[in-house]
């Protein structure tokens, strides 16, 4: 077919369009609505799409891409945190769940290689769909979720040693001796070679590119980033998700970290909704139709073990009685690496093509069911524990909750930053000029860069958590448009503005902003105030007369405002505002010459 | 000039439209050894830098709070300086020793005469009944009090009555200054 990757692109969209909202509608979830759509478009439904694997292998880039954003989250002293959970959790869910199933298997009369290899590939769970999940239900703060990613991230180490050892079990030994050092040293290698091209070619890269303002171009870089990184990853024999999880931890404390994450964000939700497609169409109801009850029994088999030994888990991790099923749902279906590894293990003739499709079509359907888990969580289970299945945690562990965002960080900004920084106040700082960023991150500022205007930013910058937003961008045009986006997108976020002149000051009172300080009026105040010192006024009397006439005019330019738009009023109610300060300061003035003949003490 | 032994706290808000507290200040400014500390012009946000104030009154024999009687009692930033510089563990409680020994003098002024200040008067009680809350601070902090130095009838005082009241205030500043330093503080 001439036109097949547009055509097939239609095919792929129009499903994902017809069936994820009708799915999400029926209260299924999204995961099982491009699930669904892939199972209708696939060799087993419409047909309309035959090349599964192919699909399938492009689409794993959306799960590359989603570690890569996590990765993102955590930068690496945060992940030194979490070691325990991810190597001690992980290895006891991996080991715990292999080892329940390879028993199973032997009494079931599996031959051993056969029952070790598949006991392995069923204990991994998808990454793709737990973390998707994790993130649709704002699930990833809470202990569950926190479990859950540490033993995901494990299972990802945990795949590479699994796939290593398949040759050795099979029949036809791979000719995989002999480059064992030298594979290892190529890995370190590369390693270290990402470790230090993070740190001093991929930041200055992106500055260079920021400051080009081309924002597709800045998009391009990213995507090339993560892509060539997976790929060299692969290359030494990691798996691509492991690798740009690495990459997307190391430009984690990066100042560009916000851009990335905006600009990948898109890319990772398409891809990923086409791999669960993918994963729709490529359960084999050839197999299934043939044997089905084999196959459900097995699915059932196998969900029932793996749930067992991973509630009994949740409950020597910690996790909260109310949340222990939904630990154990989350983790239970078997993942995307169990494909690789039953394709390695049908490769390496450990078991036949038969038992490795009959595999394949277990873990796909038992991917279909957590949605379906879920559903029934909700309904039936999380009603029961609800009270104590709070979601406060979730706030605690983020590490910016009760932040305050600073918009704009120029002269201006950076004044309020450093105060409320030396307060210690939890700071995000927005700004637009990337030498402005590289000046402050050496003064140890968490400054991101990005045009603050951007709703899709402020998003990520954790809009919806903050305390409060200071607006102190310089340019005008730019200040109006965030002030109006966040009325909209983020009502109940009170916002601080710095107002370059009493026009602006008005523009942002039209607005409904109240706290607002014109950029100029304080500091000219208290250069009239020495002013006033310097001439011969006592200090304390050069202070009342500055507060004085700062009260004065605040009063008059907020009376002035009812009628700022009409502009013969305004020129009229601006000179009477002039005309009452005059009047004012006669006044005070004849009270001092009284007072003074009082004056006793 | 030799490190000054007497510290002057003067506190007046309208300095520029004093009469005798002005008068007071400057007569204490031209004696050597004493330093007139102007609290309004000093902090007129008052803020104050407590950690420069103590290292004032550690070196001072004598502290003269010089100041109108507002409303019975001190001016705002006078009261504002007492909270924050006299702290507990440097000015009192348990092993603070900082002002032990110094003098605690008093100058102010009344507005009104001294028979305003008379039970079924104006005040209602003497004079003397305001001063407890004083006397008591300079107990607190171990330092000697002095009996004050009052102008009574500030409000209408002619010129000479003015001139008596400076010359004792100067009179008492330069007896101070006579005695041995770092002896008897008492100038009773």
């Amino acid at each position: 077919m001439e036109h097949s990757l547009l055509s097939n692109a239609v095919v792929y969209l129009g499903a994902a369009v017809l069936a994820v909202p009708l799915a999400r509608r029926l209260g299924l979830g999204a995961v099982l609505g491009y699930l669904l759509a892939g199972m209708a478009i696939g060799p087993w439904g419409l047909k309309l799409i035959t090349q599964v694997e192919t699909i399938l292998h492009f689409s794993e880039f959306g799960v590359v891409l989603l570690l890569f954003l996590i990765g993102l989250e955590l930068d690496p002293a945060r992940l030194w945190s979490m070691r325990r959970p991810i190597f001690g959790w992980g290895a006891a869910q991996v080991l715990g769940v292999a080892a329940v199933l390879f028993g199973a298997a032997l009494l079931l009369g599996v031959a051993w290689q056969a029952a070790l290899v598949g006991a392995l590939g069923l204990s991994l769970s998808s990454t793709a769909i737990a973390l998707a999940t994790l993130g649709e239900r704002n699930l990833m703060g809470t202990p569950a979720g926190q479990a859950g990613f540490a033993i995901l991230l494990f299972q990802d180490i945990a795949a590479i040693p699994m796939i290593a050892l398949i040759p050795l079990l099979g029949v036809a030994a791979g000719d995989s001796g002999g480059d064992g050092w030298l594979g290892a040293a190529r890995l370190a290698g590369v390693i270290l070679g990402v470790i230090v091209a993070g740190r001093f070619l991929v930041r200055p890269a992106l500055r260079i590119i920021a400051k080009t303002g081309m924002r597709e171009i800045f998009t391009a870089f990213a995507l090339l980033l993560v892509i060539a990184i997976s790929l060299l990853m692969q290359w030494v024999g990691m798996s691509m998700a492991l690798g740009a999880f690495m990459a997307g931890v190391l430009l984690a404390d990066s100042e560009y970290r916000h851009a990335l994450e905006t600009d990948l964000e898109p890319f990772k939700g398409l891809l990923l909704g086409l791999f669960f497609i993918a994963v729709g169409m490529s359960v084999d109801f050839g197999v299934f139709v043939s044997r089905p009850w084999l196959i459900l029994g097995l699915v059932l088999g196998f969900l029932l073990l793996k749930l067992a030994v991973l509630f009994a888990l949740a409950h020597r991790f910690g996790i909260a009685r109310g949340q222990r099923w939904l630990f154990a749902f989350l983790l239970s279906q078997g993942g995307e690496f169990a494909f690789v590894v039953f394709g390695a293990a049908g490769a390496a003739r450990v078991f036949t093509p038969e038992t490795g499709s009959i595999l394949v079509a277990v873990v796909a359907l038992s991917m279909v069911t957590t949605p379906l888990l879920l559903l029934l969580y909700d309904k039936l289970l999380e009603p029961r524990y609800h009270g104590q299945n709070q979601r406060r945690s979730f706030d605690d562990i983020d590490d910016n909750e009760g932040h305050v965002i600073i918009a704009g960080f120029g002269r201006f900004g950076q004044i309020i930053g450093r105060l409320l920084h030396a307060n210690r106040v939890p700071l995000t700082v927005l700004d637009h000029d990337p030498d402005q960023i590289e000046l402050l991150r050496r003064f140890g500022f968490k400054v991101f860069y990005g045009d603050a205007t951007r709703i899709d930013l402020l998003q990520a910058a954790g809009a919806a958590k903050a305390r409060a937003l200071v607006l102190a961008i310089d340019d005008i045009e730019d200040s109006l448009a965030l002030a109006d986006a966040l009325r909209e997108n983020f009502p109940e976020l009170p916002i601080l503005a710095r107002a370059r002149n009493v026009t602006h000051y008005y523009q942002l009172m039209d607005r409904g902003v109240t706290i607002i300080e014109r950029e100029t009026f304080e500091s000219a105040l208290q250069l009239g105030r020495r002013a006033l010192c310097h001439l011969g006024y006592g200090a304390y009397r050069a202070r009342e007369a500055t507060l004085k006439f700062r009260e004065h005019n605040k009063a008059s330019v907020d009376a002035v405002y009812p009628f700022y738009k009409d502009r013969e009023q305004y020129v009229s109610m601006a000179k009477r505002a002039r005309d009452e300060l005059n009047e004012m300061f006669a006044r005070d003035l004849k009270r001092v010459e009284k007072e003074s003949e009082q004056g006793w003490d | 000039m030799p490190t000054p032994r007497i510290l002057v706290l003067y506190a007046h808000p309208a300095p520029h439209r004093s009469r005798i507290n002005r008068r007071l200040a400057e007569a204490a400014r031209l004696l050597d050894g004493v330093l007139v500390h102007d609290l309004y012009e000093t902090y007129p946000d008052f803020f104050i830098d407590v950690a420069r104030e103590q290292a004032l009154l550690a070196q001072a024999e004598l502290v003269v709070f010089l100041h109108p009687i507002r409303w019975y009692s001190m001016p705002s930033l006078m009261k504002e300086w007492v909270d924050s510089v006299l702290a507990p563990g440097w000015a009192y409680g348990p092993g603070s020793t900082a002002l032990r020994g110094k003098g605690y003098w008093l100058a102010v002024t009344t507005g009104s005469p001294e028979d305003a200040y008379r039970p079924g008067e104006r005040h209602g009680r003497p004079f003397e009944a305001y001063l407890p809350p004083f006397e008591q601070t300079a107990l607190l902090c171990g330092m000697h009090w002095w009996p004050p130095h009052i102008l009574h009838g500030a409000n209408g005082a002619d010129d000479d009555v003015i001139e008596a009241h400076v010359a004792r205030f100067r009179a008492r500043l330069e007896a101070f200054l006579l005695t041995t330093p770092n002896g008897s503080a008492n100038g009773a």
